[in-house]
């Protein structure tokens, strides 16, 4: 080659290769994953990667790890499996996370190209199987294609609405060589995500609210992935208008700013339900008219006028009519909506919205959440939370799984930041707490992780505490050990006449403490208030190994308020610690 | 006449597309009255036209679940009114020697073509539009329709001297 002469240098790589290489193009630090036959190619080169690999024990830990790390992060998880069997259990995750919106990568392998449709070893179709629950996938034939797909992958999972994407390569197609490129950019002309909010709608919104007497910020998921919560607290603190914080969006507003009213629906608290309910203006961003949220749609916040800010299109609409829908990234949109809301107060000054606010106080004061921890008495569930709150840091980021325990969790625990409450809301996926927290500490390793978890729920996915302490991450794990699969004996109790169906599990049946110490961590019992926060103070010191405390509690407590399946957020019931009147 | 809608959407011409459109239809319950699907004048792409039964769901939720497909690169709604609809049909009609001039005059009513003839049957074909198709095929039931295939319907809009009335359905994507 002469001095001044250039000449393409090309880099002939394999398949396999051209994919970890495209991972780190993609600054992917950590992935989750477990080998087999059919991806046995792609596991050569990773030894000579910087790309962490973390061992799971079952796919499915695989799947809610990443899941845990793109909560914790805010960037998109990562999770590389085999064919068949291996893309079949990670089918829960996937569906998890395009329920509840959350940036995952999943690369799985398959059988050889040239040997597909002929039912070879392990072959499942693995993109037809996860086409309804991933937000797109890919079946790559030709090893060139690589480096443009990983990039469209990675675009399409973290860009518009987040959501899982699934790489479906064939054993044969890892092994082809391919000439080295990396896209400049990615040209899918299929898909154009809106960004920015429509000026008018905008200006039509800060309207409603300058003329809203009750109105409510109603804050969604949407809030935590577009990284709004600064954003909010502005546009809420400009107006005063309370807010409501989902079970996705909790911590989008801190619990302690005066004006969050905290988790609306279901098993939201009386104040937040009530207020939305006879609000007259729900400024919704990010959110999606849940079932749980709204309980009977049609009985819903009847004279409410809406403001529906989301991302995805589709969402307008689609439950609820919106007066004024604007499509756009909720961060962006709340900012200008903020301004707007200046250029309305700069008219005609800031509404006064006082009489609405006492009318909000005033339900605070009547109804809070309320447990009774006896002294002496079986320890409450409620208690435990409570303790934990307030003996770990501020940003302790906390894990749950599906039932009572994340109920609690969501209600008494005081969330001040947002990413910090890692939660399967929409699929309700038992077994989530366990790998989701190792996934939340592998991506912040500073930060405390502490899951609540269900006895039921922790059965489900408790071996990835294995891969936990092999790999020195230190998650605390607090077991509320009722001995039920707890809400389903709840709906049993209120619905069904008392009668138990296939709902009690045993307390010591397995010994939780044991378990925990065959794997790896350390194991705790605590059966009585007196004992809780000495525990916990023993455990936030261990910072080597994961620890498991097992709390004995009482299996008589139930979640409330309660608003049963498909009645009115009007008939809201209060439980009995409110006494007669509670129903 | 169930009360449906006309989409016109044009998606990426790979493998797959189809699949994940008519997965969507069935996961959010939308029903396909009918589906018919073309190459474009561009290899890139295809064009489906789909027609949607508009009480099965809101035709807004349709295509805004449509458009989040990430091949669907255009839709376009043809209200029934506002578009020329054809389908093509081929029927193969018992014609005894005694029946043949009878079908041989409907099918010239109908402007349809006998495309083939057997010893005791023949097979015609008849475009139009679907309503008039439906009328033929109820007149020669009674000699005995022994196999009918139909295309399902393509639609183009009417035009005008209007500039256009083409509604373009797209305004935002997710």
């Amino acid at each position: 080659m002469s001095r001044t002469g250039r000449r393409e240098i090309v880099m002939k790589l394999t398949g396999a290769q051209a994919l970890i290489k495209s991972l780190e193009m993609e600054q992917v630090e950590v992935m989750f994953g477990l080998p087999g036959g059919a991806i046995l190619p792609v596991y050569d080169p990773l030894i000579d990667s910087s790309i962490r690999h973390i061992l799971v024990r079952h796919e499915q830990g695989a799947g809610h790890m990443a899941s845990g790390y793109a909560w914790a992060t805010g960037r998109p998880g990562v999770a590389m499996v085999t064919s068949g069997p291996a893309a079949t259990n990670i089918v829960t995750p996937l569906c998890d996370a395009y329920m509840d919106s959350v940036p995952v990568v999943v690369i799985t392998g398959q059988v050889a190209y040239s040997v597909i449709g002929t039912d070879a070893f392990q072959e499942a179709d693995t993109v037809g199987i996860t086409m309804p629950i991933t937000k797109h996938n890919w079946l790559i034939t030709d090893a060139q294609d690589i480096p443009r797909v990983v990039r469209e992958a990675f675009h399409v999972a973290t860009t518009g609405r987040p959501g899982p994407v699934l790489v479906d390569l064939p054993k044969d197609v890892a092994n082809a060589p391919m000439e080295w490129y990396w896209p400049e950019k990615v040209d899918l002309p299929g898909y154009k995500p809106n960004v920015k909010g429509h000026p008018k709608q905008i200006k039509d919104a800060a309207r409603l609210m300058q003329e809203a007497q009750r109105p409510v910020i109603y804050a969604g998921g949407g809030i935590i992935k577009s990284g709004g919560a600064r954003a909010l607290r502005e546009l809420a603190e400009l107006t005063g208008m309370p807010v409501v914080t989902t079970l996705m969006g909790r911590g989008s507003i801190p619990d302690a700013h005066p004006q969050c009213l905290g988790m609306p629906g279901m098993h939201g608290n009386y104040t937040a339900v009530t207020a939305m309910q006879k609000s007259d203006l729900l400024v919704t961003l990010g959110a999606r008219f849940d079932d749980r949220v709204t309980g009977k749609v049609a009985t819903f916040a009847p004279d409410a006028k809406i403001i529906h800010v989301d991302i995805d299109p589709a969402e307008l609409g689609k439950v609820r009519h919106a007066d004024v829908p604007i499509v756009g990234d909720v961060r962006a949109v709340i900012e200008e909506l903020s301004k707007a809301v200046r250029a309305e107060h700069a008219k005609a000054s800031a509404p006064d919205i006082s009489e609405w606010m006492n009318q909000v106080r005033s339900w605070q004061a009547q109804y809070p959440l309320k447990y009774t921890q006896e002294e002496g008495g079986p320890l409450k569930p409620q208690y435990v939370i409570e303790q934990l709150r307030e003996n770990t840091p501020d940003d302790c980021i906390l894990a749950s799984g599906v039932g009572q325990h994340q109920m609690w969790a969501s209600q008494l625990w005081k969330f001040n930041q947002p990413n910090t409450w890692v939660n399967s809301g929409g699929l309700g996926t038992m077994g989530y707490a366990v790998p989701a927290a190792i996934g939340a500490k592998v991506g912040r390793p500073d930060r405390m992780v502490w899951a609540i978890d269900g006895d039921g729920c922790f059965q489900m996915t408790a071996q990835e505490l294995v891969t936990a302490a092999s790999e020195r991450i230190p998650v605390k794990i607090a077991i509320l050990n009722n001995a039920y699969l707890g809400m389903v004996r709840q709906w049993q109790e209120l619905f069904y006449e008392e009668r138990y169906s296939e709902v009690y599990l045993s307390p010591d049946l397995p010994d939780y403490v044991k378990w925990a110490e065959a794997m790896g961590c350390v194991g705790m019992r605590v059966d009585n208030a007196d004992d809780v926060v000495t525990t916990i103070e023993k455990a936030n010191e261990i910072d080597d190994r994961p620890v498991v405390i097992d709390f004995r509690t009482d299996w008589r407590e139930k979640v409330y308020p309660m608003v049963p399946a498909g009645a009115s957020n009007d008939d809201i019931i209060l439980g009995p610690e409110f006494g007669e009147g509670g129903r | 006449m169930i009360l449906h809608h006309i989409l016109t959407v044009t998606v990426e011409n790979k493998p797959g597309v189809l699949s994940r459109v008519a997965g969507l239809f069935s996961r959010r319950g939308f029903n396909i009255v009918s589906l018919a699907v073309s190459p474009t004048d561009d290899e890139r792409f295809s064009r489906m036209t789909i027609v949607v039964d508009a009480e099965s769901a809101p035709l807004e939720q349709v295509v805004k679940q449509l458009n989040k497909l990430v091949p669907v690169i255009k839709i376009t709604e043809v209200a029934p009114s506002e578009g020329v609809e054809r389908e093509l049909m081929m029927v193969t009609v018992r014609a005894t020697a005694d029946a043949r001039s009878q079908v041989t005059e409907l099918t010239a009513i109908f402007e349809a073509k006998i495309v083939d003839v057997g010893y005791e049957a023949m097979t015609i074909m008849v475009t139009g539009d679907p309503d008039r198709l439906d009328a033929f095929s109820d007149l020669v039931k009674p000699f005995g329709i022994v196999e009918l295939q139909r295309t399902g319907r393509i639609a183009l809009p009417k035009l005008s001297r209007q500039p256009t009335r083409l509604r373009a359905v797209k305004t935002a994507r997710g």
